[in-house]
């Protein structure tokens, strides 16, 4: 009898040695094996493939050819673009479009005060820049500049006259007053109970005077610093009223999405958390204007705030002619971000609400700290749907006469001056080329930032 | 921690002198609670003493989970009354909150905030409930991690950790408010059977420092070395209440024998 070792025994295995890496065959790496797997896998996928190249074949040649190597450069009229005149087949004129760019960004908005709208555009791109790129100094400061500054110092600049002086006037008289109202809180907080809880009334009383409310008062001798820098500006250079009507261009397109972006976002989250609120009343107020607005085209909604709105106020309160559109933008996208939001809100597990509710957190400060920032991590995507959708939907206020990006290159198309047979393809291919970088812009940006995200928490 | 101290320190003094305005923690009395038509809690009547350790039993939907999660409002009940540290749970929401600051809850699925780093989950509640200055809220943090022995993960998120250590963490979260009572829902049962004991250490070393506490667990182990009490429940009722040697050794009631024939072997 022999002993049951590895040796012999029938199903015991030991490795002796370790096998080494071998490179794999042609049919399995490679790019023939490649394109077999990727393009020719089938005859159904063999057929696809065929046609595609067929298609590209067909058209981006034709294309190319239009676009760029029968396109004519520079010239300063229709003459440049026209075949009998130059003696050789014409594709875009991009002459057109260069000679007419200023008018394109700028609208009719008047030539010499248009440094101030390239202002606005710089502080604009600044603004989104230090709030964009994740690793800017000074976050708080961005929040500030971006929400207060901008905003202010945008439509003191773009406007003008003695609407915008009053306006700023108006402002600085504001901060005074809070600030007053801050110097008797610091030495008589008990005031403030009316808006401040108990807990955080203690801890502000434990501070010596100067002390106390350190932050808002910072924050509002910040604004009163940078509106009085605004109105000594202002007054220094005198700036002429330019009337809304004069605007257009790309600038009215940007600040059209700009307005509709910026309140259509914190609008859905309050419209999001009213249609779930157990309070009846608001909730009912919430689905209301949930329903009503996205039921309701936005061309309507433009015509009702165009028309509609100024029936409501009084003639001397009539709203400016942009500003109604701007309204309606704003209020119609809200309706589409609440419902987006409130998906994620139904995606959060209950457990996150019990348990931030269980360590003794308030609705706000649970909304706010823990259900919102997951819940609106969840919908980015559908976030910026949103968005590109409101950005594109811009278009729609040439209805009620606002001349936007798309309407300036439509007014040149019937210019004489540019009118060749190619001028039209051009406009619209530039107008293309536009919209889908921009969009384009905001969809990388949103990957981005759903990427750190999700290396940051990894379930 | 201070807060620490004072828990140790007060614990058995309020027991045995009774000389605080309110010797007594939870007093449920003649508690009734309907999902609808569900009559889940059944007349409810249960007193915890400070410093009180009680373990509640039960087949699955007997309304143990549901009982304590009345205690800091987590459910609402219909009928009876509820008294939390002298003050009795209304619908006035500032009282609720004031209770829920000092009862601390751990959950079977931790509940951890998942976009937040552990000392962030530890910090959050010290620094937005109690206004603590930031600084305090991470010392006392720290302090907590400490712990519950897993001061390295301050810096990781919830999902990094295993399930034993999200529960550790949990259990630190709740203390960082210096709870005046701890509510554990089956903190174990969602646990590989390896990370149980790890979680069950910590609860065994917050009863010895005399926390009040009120375990819904099947753990009969950790029953038998800290329960002052053990609770049996079934269909919405209290069965059978009595000391652990006792209710083990000795069941009365029919339904508790069956009940302890399936879960010992």
């Amino acid at each position: 009898m022999t002993d049951a070792t590895t040796e012999n025994a029938p199903f015991a295995f030991v490795r002796k040695e370790a096998l080494a890496q071998e490179t794999p065959p042609l049919s399995v790496a490679g790019p023939i094996a490649w394109i077999r797997t990727n393009l020719f896998s089938g005859p159904v996928n063999s057929i696809l493939t065929l046609l595609c190249v067929y298609i590209v074949v067909t058209t981006v040649p034709e294309m190319i050819r239009f676009y760029f190597i029968d396109a004519v450069w520079s010239g300063t009229n229709r003459d440049a673009c026209l075949a009998d005149k130059i003696g050789r087949p014409v594709g875009a004129c991009w002459a057109y479009i260069a000679d007419r760019f200023q008018y394109f960004i700028y609208g009719s908005y008047p030539v010499p005060q248009r440094w101030r709208v390239n202002i606005v555009f710089a502080m604009f791109a600044l603004g989104v820049l230090w709030l964009l790129w994740e690793r800017a100094p000074l976050k708080k400061v961005g929040l500030f500049f971006f929400f207060v500054i901008l905003p202010i110092g945008a439509y003191v600049l773009l406007l003008g006259g003695p609407n915008a002086e009053g306006f700023l006037r108006w402002l600085i008289g504001l901060t005074l007053v809070l600030m007053v109202i801050y110097l008797v809180l610091s030495f008589v907080p008990a005031l403030a109970r009316f808006w401040i809880g108990p807990a955080f009334l203690a801890v502000e009383e434990a501070q010596p005077p100067w002390k106390r409310f350190y932050r808002p008062k910072r924050l509002i001798l910040l604004s009163l610093v940078v509106f009085g820098l605004i109105a000594i500006l202002a007054d220094k250079i005198g700036l002429p009223r330019v009337d809304t009507g004069l605007w257009g261009g790309m600038t009215v397109t940007f600040l059209i999405a700009a307005v509709g972006i910026v309140f259509s976002l914190p609008l859905g989250v309050i419209l999001a958390l009213g249609r779930r609120s157990k309070l009846p009343i608001i909730q009912l107020l919430s689905v209301i204007f949930i329903e009503f607005v996205r039921g309701v085209p936005l061309i309507t909604v433009l015509f009702m705030a165009n028309t509609m709105l100024p029936l409501f106020v009084p003639q001397e309160y009539s709203p400016d002619r942009l500003l109604r559109p701007l309204v309606g933008v704003a209020l119609f996208a809200a309706a589409y971000m609440a419902e987006v939001i409130r998906g994620g809100l139904q995606a959060m597990p209950k457990g996150q609400y019990e348990g931030a509710m269980s360590l003794g957190l308030g609705y706000w400060q649970m909304m706010r700290l823990i259900i919102l920032p997951q819940a609106l991590r969840i919908v980015i995507p559908g976030i910026v749907n949103t968005f590109i959708g409101l950005f594109k939907d811009t278009t729609l206020v040439t209805i009620v006469g606002i001349f936007d990006f798309l309407r300036t290159i439509e007014a040149t198309l019937v210019d004489p001056t540019w009118a060749t047979p190619t001028t039209r393809a051009t406009g619209y291919a530039f107008a293309a080329m536009f919209y889908f970088l921009c969009c384009w812009g905001m969809s990388r940006y949103s990957i981005s930032v759903e990427k750190r995200m999700a290396a940051g928490q990894k379930r | 921690m201070t807060m620490a101290e004072t828990n140790t320190a007060s614990r058995p003094a309020a027991l045995k002198q009774t000389s605080l305005n309110t010797p007594t923690a939870v007093e449920m009395i003649g508690v009734n609670k309907w999902y609808g038509e569900f009559h889940v809690l059944r007349d409810i009547n249960l007193k915890v003493e400070r410093g009180e350790k009680l373990v509640i039993c039960g087949p699955s939907g007997s309304g143990k989970s549901t009982m304590i999660r009345c205690i800091n409002r987590l459910e609402e009940h219909q009928k009876g009354s509820i008294i939390v540290d002298g003050t009795e749970l209304t619908n006035d929401l500032k009282k609720i909150d004031e209770i829920r600051r000092d009862v601390g809850m751990v959950f079977q699925h931790f509940n951890l905030f998942p976009h937040l780093t552990i000392l962030e989950n530890l910090t959050l509640a010290p620094i937005w409930v109690r206004k603590m200055p930031k600084k305090d809220a991470e010392e006392i943090g720290m302090h907590y991690l400490k712990r519950v022995k897993i001061p390295e993960q301050a810096a990781k998120y919830p999902g990094q950790l295993s399930g034993g250590q999200q529960q550790r963490v949990a259990i630190a979260r709740s203390l960082c408010m210096s709870p005046k009572i701890m509510l554990f829902d089956e903190p174990t049962s969602a646990l590989d059977p390896e990370m149980v004991k790890e979680v069950l250490d910590t609860m065994v070393s917050l009863a010895d420092e005399g926390m009040t506490m009120l375990c819904v667990t099947h753990e009969m182990g950790f029953a038998r070395q800290v329960a002052d009490r053990v609770i049996f429940m079934d269909a919405g009722q209290i069965v059978e209440m009595n000391e652990p040697n006792a209710f083990f050794k000795n069941p009365q009631h029919e339904r508790t024998k069956l009940f302890l024939s399936q879960i010992l072997h």
